[in-house]
């Protein structure tokens, strides 16, 4: 499940995993947080992001009971990511130079 | 009577290679461009029975089912990406028909094409950091092995505690210490204090998010854009070690090369980072069309 990319190269085009390789979770960062997001005339869209992370979340908890990786260990990060970064953490806007 | 709905990936500011003609989307469905004033739409047809705000609801809920159509998304953008510039669309953005692509296209051209000059030629790169959480109080031995002059390089146990002991590199006030006559001494009372402290698990922490800030803040000096993603629960990214970092980073090809070197520094410093990519530029498209305001330059 874990996979290094050690790539000491640096991002030279090469090694690039192909889209099915992709970590999943790095994927979802991506496709749930970032695109255009547009609004108006849809059917739908997953404007609703909390309801995916929470439902992934609570599935993978069911899948993996038992389990107390996680919780108590994200506190602590918080804590001290808090301290840094002023009780800014989670997703920020870019930030363009 | 409508039955399917038009699932868009992603827009572009010209027709794709004709590569692009094999290719398949959301549940197989086949890939087809919807061109207007300067822009297309890459779109598939979807069906409702799925993509209807009901099901979807409770679909997603089913890993696999996401995993299935994230995975989709994703081979369509790389894909159009591979190609030329492209903005992605938020994952499952479903119209009803063509005609509101068009009505798309039509009304927000600008906002497409802005978005669109911004990203062109460029990739995104991501980076993630991790902390071990071996190194949790867990004692001194998980910490003074990263001391030694092996520990940077061999990631295992020096990892966390790399960050502490390794910016004090040849200068070492830890190891110049004995050596310098003074046993027993208020100084070395000092920086056996010190030492015991920083094995704290609160100033471990600190000091693995500080080391991420200043990675963060040295990519972010080389890249067009940065931003950073929430960091990923242990849980969903299947390792046990916290990320300090979830950064990503819109890059021009010419720098590359300098954005590898920042992240080797870093790396040789001990520090456990992770590269992915070159991702087609989702974490720079994140705008919302549909209020006013197109550009999020500069939030901060």
């Amino acid at each position: 499940m874990t996979v290094e990319h050690r790539r000491g190269a640096g991002p030279a085009a090469q090694g690039r995993l192909p889209p099915e390789r992709v970590a999943l979770v790095d994927l979802l960062d991506r496709l749930l947080a970032g695109g255009v997001v547009v609004t108006g005339e849809l059917v739908l869209s997953i404007a609703d992001i909390e309801l995916v992370r929470i439902s992934l979340r609570a599935l993978l908890a069911s899948v993996r009971e038992g389990d107390d990786t996680g919780a108590g260990a994200m506190d602590d990060y918080h804590r001290a990511a808090g301290a840094v970064r002023d009780g800014t953490e989670g997703d920020d806007e870019p930030s363009w130079r | 009577m409508t039955d399917t709905g038009v699932y868009l990936y992603a827009v572009t500011p010209e027709p794709a290679g004709p590569r692009l003609e094999e290719l398949r989307g959301v549940l197989g469905g086949p890939v087809r461009p919807i061109a207007r004033g300067g822009l297309v739409a890459y779109v598939s047809d979807v069906p409702l029975d799925q993509f209807g705000e009901e099901p979807l609801r409770r679909l997603l809920e089913d890993l696999d089912w996401v995993e299935g159509v994230a995975r989709a998304h994703h081979r369509v953008v790389e894909a159009l990406a591979d190609d030329g510039p492209a903005a992605p669309v938020r994952l499952v953005t479903v119209y009803s028909g063509e005609d509101q692509i068009l009505d798309l296209l039509d009304r927000r051209h600008d906002d497409f094409a802005a978005v669109l000059a911004r990203v062109a030629g460029r990739r995104e790169w991501g980076v993630k950091a991790y902390v071990s959480r071996a190194a949790r109080g867990e004692g001194p031995a998980a910490t003074t092995g990263a001391a030694q002059p092996g520990g940077p390089a061999t990631a295992g146990t020096g990892r966390a505690g790399g960050p502490v002991p390794s910016s004090t590199g040849g200068a070492g006030p830890v190891t110049a210490a004995p050596g310098g006559g003074a046993a027993g001494g208020p100084g070395t009372a000092y920086l056996k204090r010190r030492k015991a402290s920083l094995r704290s698990r609160e100033d471990l922490w600190r000091a693995a998010v500080e080391q991420a800030e200043r990675l963060h803040s040295a990519l972010g000096g080389i890249a067009v854009a940065s931003r950073r993603h929430r960091p990923q629960d242990p849980q969903l990214s299947g390792r046990s070690d916290l990320m300090v970092l979830n950064g990503a980073y819109l890059v021009e090809p010419g720098r590359d090369r300098e954005f590898a070197a920042a992240l080797g520094a870093f790396r040789a410093e001990g520090m456990d980072v992770q590269l992915t990519g070159p991702w087609a530029p989702y974490s720079f498209t994140s705008l919302e069309l549909g209020t006013t305001g197109p550009e999020a330059r500069d939030d901060r």
